[in-house]
């Protein structure tokens, strides 16, 4: 549910960078989407196209890259990419791992006119 | 006056009526009716920005903003009203049903003359706050309309309306729900995720975001679990296999069992909090 929170703060940026930089209409979006952050892209991209309808992004292409999952293991010391939350790591097999990364959400850059 | 939208907020706070409706510059716009006579604060309006035309020329603005910055300058304000203040601030998140108001009721009891204030995080009603300001607490209701998760917008403006004293605690109970509130960051100091042991020993591991952000893992109803055949070791281990450094406590807030170590984890929050 929290994707429509998302997406509000996706068009107050836009709203802000259009009043800064002066552009028409926004035709790309590029997100970066971290593998924990927690949104569902789907979800995401239903919320931006409701959200973003009468903004100067209404009817941007949407374009979402994934930032891999990063995580300390405290058994060997290294940051290891996991794919998943629960994975062990895939060093040491150690099952105590901490995600340092992957929970990023930011819009990357936007292509406007 | 909020400091960071700019918008003011009259008191709102143990039943004084107030009426006033304000666009603010970001997105949602909230209006407060004239028949409120409760302090509620009430969210879930959608949309209302502006688009501004301006030149034609196709080109690429690099941005790197974090999606959530708007939230995160609202809850950095939040942090410095609280360091000011040398408050120490929870952020109590669970399920719906985990025990949470009434762990806090308990809470009061016995932290007997500490100041403290509550932020009460739900989508409807004010029963939970009608059960803090019983305690004698100062309590304020934050209803969320359809959203699922407090944001740091509508904390803040909930500790202007609690005019909190120096040194306080200040306990902020969010929405039941183990998803969303991971993300938002509201200033506080610390998550408090409470599990009660009725809930299942994987539950760690099917919300894994929520127990990964909580620096302390309340583990509540332990009276029950010679009922349920709940194993709390395995609760635990499930516990640290998201988040190695995770404090668990195990308590039951009906019978009082294990609630000095509550106790003494906020109160060293609080003088952790406090200026040499």
């Amino acid at each position: 549910m929290h994707e429509m929170s998302l997406a509000e703060g996706i068009r107050q940026i836009i709203d802000t960078q259009a009043a800064a930089h002066g552009f028409a209409r926004v035709t790309t979006l590029r997100l970066e989407i971290g593998r924990f952050a927690g949104v569902e892209k789907p979800a995401l991209e239903f919320a931006l196209d409701v959200v973003l309808r009468g903004s100067s992004a209404e009817g941007a292409g949407v374009e979402m890259i994934d930032l891999p999952g990063r995580a300390l293991c405290y058994d060997c010391g290294e940051v290891v990419e996991i794919a998943d939350r629960l994975d062990p790591c895939p060093l040491c097999g150690s099952g105590k791992i901490l995600p340092q990364g992957g929970d990023e959400m930011r819009i990357k850059d936007m292509e406007v006119i | 006056m909020c400091t960071v939208c700019g918008c003011s907020s009259g008191p709102k706070i143990d039943g004084q009526t107030h009426a006033h409706s304000h666009a603010h510059e970001h997105d949602h716009a909230h209006s407060h009716g004239a028949d409120h006579d409760h302090d509620h604060h009430h969210y879930g309006d959608g949309a209302a920005g502006v688009s501004v035309p301006g030149m034609s020329q196709a080109r690429l603005i690099q941005i790197e903003t974090d999606i959530l910055a708007k939230n995160n300058a609202y809850a950095a304000s939040n942090r410095r009203v609280l360091t000011a203040l040398e408050a120490f601030a929870v952020n109590l998140v669970s399920s719906p049903g985990s025990g949470k108001t009434t762990l806090l009721c308990k809470t009061i009891e016995a932290l007997g003359g500490q100041p403290l204030a509550v932020i009460e995080g739900d989508q409807q009603t004010s029963n939970d706050a009608d059960r803090i300001r019983a305690t004698g607490a100062r309590a304020v209701q934050v209803n969320t309309g359809k959203g699922c998760h407090l944001d740091g917008h509508m904390v803040g403006h909930a500790m202007d309306d609690l005019h909190l004293a120096p040194q306080s605690l200040l306990f902020i109970e969010n929405v039941g729900n183990l998803v969303c509130p991971a993300a938002f960051d509201l200033g506080e100091d610390a998550k408090v995720a409470i599990l009660s042991v009725t809930e299942g020993e994987d539950k760690p591991l099917k919300y894994p975001d929520m127990f990964t952000a909580a620096k302390l893992a309340i583990l509540n109803k332990i009276d029950l679990a010679p009922h349920c055949d709940a194993d709390l070791d395995a609760y635990e281990a499930n516990l640290r296999r998201i988040n190695p450094d995770i404090i668990v406590l195990r308590v039951s807030a009906r019978t009082g069992e294990g609630m000095d170590a509550w106790i003494d984890w906020l109160r060293a929050g609080l003088r952790a909090k406090a200026r040499p």
